[in-house]
């Protein structure tokens, strides 16, 4: 069948397109309104227009808060540009706002004179006062500083699918797609990925795919024939390095990366987890990669998942968990388990806003010093942080490379902005990834260069034998002549048995303590964006990565001396970050939290680093990144 | 064939790992170890396959004393410990040597957990109604009104039947065996051994320090066969010196009958550890001194497809409809677009 694109049979182009470099939109509703598919539809659909894009679905906790209401918005934010953008956009060109509720509690983001697609029908006197409103904004005047386009598209959308004999139920739940359909000519978007996504989607339901399909042409023929604006924008092609992209979410990369680190070291991955949001879609994407080797374990509570990944490590494969924080809080003591026993176990923390429950579905960065800190004893891990969605990939890889590398865990630390977030994601050349080498110890010839039994039970082997590197041997069940014990009592030094002295104890305090500080030879330097020295260095951990470099590159365009470095490896650090930062005068540490990075840095090189701490469930906006520098600069 | 010889040869002194015991003086671990020593070595599983896994206290010192793959993990995680460890590698013999503390208390929702998923487990609980390690609280199986340290007046807690447990739990093997009946203890073993699935045995133990004589009703010889009695697949069940007594079914409670006087082991129950249904097992898990005498022997043995191979079935049937997963077709599962 072919599918009929409004915007390619036009015959003649009445309103006139402006070619703009970007733009930033959001699409907010109730939380039943489909405005996260409708939000996702616009990314995917400007992603293979060639566009950069960066997005930030915002969703509130409850499945279905009370219809209408302000605890009910939902909100998809997307920055799709012709250049390389790193954040889902400070301010709003467009926000579309299905009900009051949405209009309320989304319009201080959208710049003045900025568009304002509203659903007419959703401002009767009930919806007002559901949202607060004692007047109707339509009318009263308030709104005279935007470019209101006000569309009946309850009624619009009925009448478009009146004829397929749906419910009135069913004939709503497509509005969102009218709504879409009208985003998509004001931004001169292709309807053809929405219409293929629709057919896959909904095939076998031939009367909700034709009423889908209507609703999204009705929604853009609208805007093509009232002339709802006197003009519509385009965003052309980026100009990003050449080669094969796809769209990619934080949760969506972890799992692939996860997939192809399992892969380049020979080891089957079992990830085992506790469903907890924002980290839930791991498991649900791995879970359908069996063709792969993955094997998944819904567990019982938190501490099983860590715990059944513990096993798995132990059992020579790859045993990978992931959570929030509350899940790392359970986790602890086994963490510390696989820290004495060393182990390799990746444990991926998708940050939420805290304390306890916090903000389920809102990000931080507030699990740092947890992940550093949170474990009785001397517990050193290793700590590992992507900075974009697509570079939780690398990250991912590179934890499995570190963990079985080093014989121990490594708590990756993602958030809920990278996690739900999207951008472009250049596909890697799988014959091109780098192979993670794999040691099991092996009876006579011993493993990492150590010697161990002979194999026929009379010599022994010794678990906690170590090689240069510090690191001990991975000997797997199975294995005849390695038989041996580990456990969660102190170990002595080379054989492992059980020791409570006291000289010894301190021994392998430190001995586990340099261990992970050696990682620092086997990861690479950090690097610096802008001059190597100058007036402010603007240091950063995880998800921010976006929106401070976009801060320093504006700054560095006014001509301001200012670097910009991000840790993507959180302990051990870089082995030259002190001397980095001492190039500088000045050092600001933005963080979403109250300062834990800055403590960090600030204990370990003496550094007297300037925190900028914002801990609102959001990411910066880099113009709060940009006056903190200017600040900086002045004082 | 070499293999086979040397795996004939395997005797429990080779089991044994160079480490000193450290149990108590007359604790009931040492000969639960010995029994398991010795249920092991005539398996034909070679050494190396065996894997123990335990979590904290007492018992859970266990796989320090065998020479196979062991690990001592933390309090009350060893099922699931366990459980990643046969998902990983269904070929390895796993048991799991647990407590009444670590198996009910911390680590009870991993036991239930692990039962009911029936992972290819061996789970062993020492059940000495006493928390030994930290040095004498009741533990969740101890009796109403037993006095420690935590309960000077007597304890209050109602105490959980670890077989009724596992039962509810839907448990595939279920057995009670005790640390001084040697031949019955290792004869449970090999049976739990046997068996393709979660095997679940509870092992009444004597503490010697904190609990001493708390089965002496089960295990004195001048009085245990009147209050212990023996199950036997298909058979009535029957009890006493004398083997005068049953127990027999009154509406759907039991009772204990004596045999005569117009009663005849026609009469009588009769143990069938085969049933579909657990319910004649979780009967009988719940008849307890002084009012019934004690079952011993398996409660439960049924067959049920267990996680580990259903889930490799899933996986390995997807693999050959499919065919094995590639990352160039995992890296382009979403639409792409090429960048000129």
């Amino acid at each position: 069948m072919t599918v009929l694109n409004p915007s390619t049979t036009r015959t003649h182009h009445p309103i006139p397109v402006e070619e703009i470099g970007e733009a930033t939109i959001r699409l907010a509703g109730d939380s039943g309104d489909g405005m996260q598919l409708a939000g996702t539809q616009f990314t995917h659909t400007s992603a293979l227009l060639g566009n950069d894009i960066s997005t930030l679905p915002d969703f509130p906790a409850e499945i279905r808060a009370p219809a209408g209401t302000l605890a009910g918005v939902s909100g998809f934010q997307i920055h799709f540009s012709s250049n390389d953008i790193h954040t889902p956009g400070d301010q709003l060109n467009t926000l579309v706002a299905m009900n009051p509720a949405a209009l309320k509690t989304n319009l201080k983001d959208l710049e003045p004179g900025g568009i304002l697609v509203v659903n007419a029908d959703a401002f009767g006197t009930g919806d007002l006062h559901k949202a607060g409103y004692e007047n109707n904004p339509l009318e009263d005047g308030s709104l005279k500083n935007y470019r209101l386009i006000a569309v009946p598209i309850t009624k619009l959308n009925r009448e478009a699918v009146s004829e397929l004999k749906l419910s009135t139920r069913e004939a709503d739940r497509c509005k969102n797609f009218f709504a879409l359909g009208l985003v998509y000519w004001l931004y001169e978007r292709s309807l053809e990925p929405t219409l293929r996504w629709i057919q896959s989607k909904f095939g076998k339901n031939p009367a909700v795919m034709e009423a889908n399909t209507r609703a999204l042409k009705a929604g853009y023929n609208y805007g093509e024939t009232t002339e709802a604006m006197p003009v519509h924008y385009r965003v052309t092609r980026a100009k990003i390095p050449p080669g094969r992209y796809r769209k990619i979410t934080g949760n969506e990369a972890l799992a692939i990366g996860l997939t192809a680190a399992s892969k380049q070291a020979g080891l089957p991955l079992v990830y085992a987890s506790y469903p907890i949001t924002p980290a839930s879609d791991i498991l649900h994407q791995l879970s359908e990669l069996k063709r792969y080797g993955v094997r998944t374990l819904q567990a019982e509570d938190e501490i099983a998942a860590i715990a059944a990944a513990v096993g798995a490590s132990f059992a020579g494969t790859l045993g990978v968990t992931g959570t929030s924080g509350p899940g790392i809080c359970l986790k602890s003591e086994a963490i510390g388990l696989a820290v004495m026993t060393e182990l390799p176990v990746v444990v991926i923390d998708v940050q939420r806003g805290g304390p306890s429950t916090g903000l389920p579905t809102k990000t931080e960065q507030a699990d740092l010093l947890q992940a550093m800190f949170g474990r009785n004893g001397e517990c050193p891990v290793c700590i590992v942080a992507p900075c974009s969605p697509a570079d939780c990939f690398q990250m991912a890889f590179e934890a499995v490379r570190l963990a079985v590398g080093f014989m121990t865990p490594v708590l990756l630390l993602s958030d809920g902005y990278l996690a739900n977030g999207a951008e472009p994601w250049l596909i890697p050349d799988p014959a091109k990834l780098p192979k993670i080498p794999v040691r099991f110890a092996q009876p006579h010839t011993g493993s990492n260069g150590t010697s161990n039994g002979a194999g026929n039970g009379t010599a022994t082997f010794h678990p906690y034998e170590r090689d240069a590197r510090l690191v001990r041997p991975w000997a797997v069940p199975g294995t005849a002549g390695l038989e041996h014990r580990i456990g969660g009592l102190e170990k002595e030094d080379i054989t492992g048995n059980v020791s409570y002295d006291p000289a010894n104890h301190e021994h392998m305090v430190h001995t586990r303590a340099q261990k992970i500080a050696n990682i620092a030879q086997e990861i690479p330097e950090l690097s610096v964006m802008g001059p190597s020295e100058g007036d402010v260095l603007v240091l950063g951990w995880g998800g921010t990565y976006g929106s401070i470099v976009t801060a320093c590159q504006r700054a560095q365009r006014k001509g301001w001396k200012v670097a910009q470095a991000h840790l993507r490896y959180l302990n051990p650090m870089p082995r030259n970050t002190g001397e980095v930062l001492k190039r500088y005068r000045k050092v600001l540490i933005p963080e979403l939290n109250g300062g834990q990075l800055s403590m960090l840095i600030r204990s370990t090189y003496l550094v007297d680093a300037v925190g900028l701490n914002k801990i609102q469930g959001k990411p910066f906006l880099v113009s709060e990144i940009e006056a903190k520098i200017e600040e900086l600069l002045r004082s | 064939m070499s293999t086979l010889t040397a795996l004939n040869t395997l005797t429990p002194k080779d089991l044994a790992s160079d480490q000193e015991v450290r149990w108590c003086p007359g604790c009931g671990d040492y000969s639960i170890l010995a029994q398991m020593k010795k249920a092991l070595a005539g398996l034909g599983i070679p050494r190396e396959k065996f894997v123990f896994i335990s979590g904290i206290g007492c018992s859970s010192r266990f796989p320090y004393y065998m020479n196979t793959y062991g690990f001592h993990t933390i309090h009350g995680r060893a099922p699931a410990i366990a459980t990643g460890l046969k998902l990983a590698r269904p070929d390895l013999s796993v048991w799991v040597i647990t407590g009444d503390g670590d198996g009910l208390s911390i680590g009870g929702n991993h036991l239930i957990h692990a039962i009911r998923r029936n992972m290819d487990l061996k789970i062993i609980l020492f059940n000495n109604e006493i928390y030994g390690l930290t040095k004498g609280q009741y533990s969740p199986t101890s009796r109403i009104g037993t006095r420690t340290k935590s309960s000077p007046l007597g304890s209050i807690d109602t105490p959980l039947r670890p077989l009724s447990l596992a039962l509810g739990a839907d448990a595939t093997f279920v057995a009670r065996t005790l640390d001084v009946d040697i031949n019955h203890l290792t004869e449970t073993l090999k049976r739990a051994a046997a068996h393709k699935g979660t095997a679940f045995v509870e092992v009444y133990q004597n503490c010697k320090i904190f609990n001493d004589g708390v089965f002496e009703y089960a295990t004195d010889k001048s009085v245990k066969a009147e209050n212990v009695l023996h199950l036997q697949h298909g058979r009535p069940l029957v009890f006493g010196k004398d083997r005068n007594k049953g127990i027999r079914l009154h509406g759907l409670n039991p009772e204990v009958v004596e045999l005569g006087n117009g009663i005849a082991l026609d009469d009588l129950l009769v143990h069938d550890e085969k049933a579909s249904e657990p319910s004649l097992a979780y009967l009988l898990s719940r008849m307890v001194y002084p009012d019934f005498p004690e079952c011993v022997g398996v409660f439960r043995c049924v067959e049920r497809p267990t996680y580990e191979d259903v889930l490799n079935k899933q996986m390995n049937d997807l693999i050959a409809t499919r065919g094995a997963g590639k990352l160039e077709d995992l890296f382009a599962s979403d639409e792409t677009w090429v960048v000129e």
